[in-house]
């Protein structure tokens, strides 16, 4: 008699274990929004105004960096690029991208870092350098609401799958997948925010929180730290395979960058 | 490498109240965090903004450690006459940033 409950607990918790995976479905295209969408109008309104969104701030450093000469053959981003208004208008929609020489993904602060050293002959930025944000926000800037296509290439077809991989991989001491809160929990609340869909419509962006503008490996960084798991380095390719399943799950949004977010 | 992002609009007209919106770029640090190793983080924070009309101030404000990162000041005026506003922004370890910003009044 005694071991009755014991069984039944036993049983419950063996038809949890199989049913809690079951939910992890995918959302479908019509219901993905932006993390924008989640925010209050002030919040909206500050990512609008382009003299309000602090995250401009770093666009107009970005700028500068551009035409600045640097590195060994003290050439700027400019002279091989020029305009970038035209010449970088719709790549950030498209990274995290494959390089060749590499054969595998880079996301865009990694790019840019890769254009230093191989055409520059300049250093590599440090990652969440004032320097490195700039330059990609001011990059991504570029492709403000054109809609993300990345993912397209045949070649990063393994690289999503990872990516996807540890999406639903679940991980820490709170054992939760990425897909235990944004695909099936997104429309709730964990504690008085918002738990939003995961698309990484506007990095680098300015969060409030950090005062700041950071990337998205710094965004899920965090994340990894609050399900107590042991964030990976910054640059590691799981992180450039997540970005990179991300991007291409958040197809067809429009670039919000830079994206103000709370 | 600070820099600020004013918005002032470029015509108005006489008598009509106009918003001002600026942004300065600036860490704001409090002075009551510490690093890891327990040392405390000296205090850097913008601590006084004006704005002058024609040479006129016609705002000030004094800026405290709990205020935010690049603070966001605005604040509404009477266009009176077409000119100039210049505006300073004064702080810690000797910071100092100014920018204009012109109005054609009709």
């Amino acid at each position: 008699m005694r071991s009755f409950p014991a069984i039944a607990g036993a049983a419950l918790l063996v038809t949890a274990a199989i049913v809690v995976p079951l939910l992890a479905t995918e959302i479908p295209q019509g219901q993905r929004r932006s993390g924008y969408s989640f925010m209050t109008p002030d919040t909206q309104a500050m990512q609008n105004d382009d003299t309000a969104n602090p995250g401009m701030l770093w666009v107009l450093d970005g700028e500068a960096l551009w035409n600045n000469n640097t590195g060994a053959l003290n050439k700027a981003c400019a002279d091989c690029h020029h305009d970038a208004s035209a010449s970088m208008r719709g790549v950030a929609a498209h990274y995290p991208a494959f390089d060749p020489t590499l054969e595998r993904p880079v996301t865009l602060e990694q790019r840019i870092n890769l254009c230093r050293v191989r055409h520059q002959q300049a250093p590599p930025l440090a990652y969440e350098s004032r320097d490195l944000l700039a330059l990609t926000a001011f990059v991504a800037r570029q492709s403000r609401g054109l809609a993300i296509e990345a993912g397209a290439d045949p070649q990063l077809a393994p690289f999503v799958a990872k990516g996807h991989e540890l999406f639903m991989h679940r991980q820490g001491q709170l054992n939760f997948g990425c897909t235990n809160c944004h695909d099936d929990n997104w429309d709730k609340h964990l504690a008085g925010s918002a738990i939003t869909q995961a698309q990484p419509t506007g990095y680098p962006l300015y969060r409030l929180e950090w005062q700041s503008l950071g990337s998205l490996e710094r965004r899920l960084r965090a994340c990894m730290t609050g399900i107590r798991a042991q964030p990976y380095d910054y640059g590691a390719p799981e992180l450039v395979e997540l970005e990179l399943y991300l991007m291409t799950r958040a197809r067809g949004l429009p670039v919000e960058t830079p994206a103000v977010r709370p | 490498m600070a820099s600020a992002l004013i918005n002032v609009p470029a015509k108005a007209k006489r008598g009509d109240i106009i918003e001002i919106k600026t942004l300065m770029s600036h860490i704001m640090e409090t002075g009551y965090r510490r690093t890891a190793t327990g040392e405390l983080i000296p205090r850097d924070i913008i601590t006084s903004f004006t704005c002058r009309y024609n040479g006129v101030e016609i705002f000030r404000a004094d800026l405290f450690p709990a205020i935010a990162a690049n603070p966001f000041i605005t604040f509404f005026t009477v266009a009176a006459e077409s000119g100039k506003f210049d505006f300073d922004w004064i702080g810690d370890n000797g910071f100092t940033e100014s920018a204009s910003a012109s109005i054609a009044v009709e």
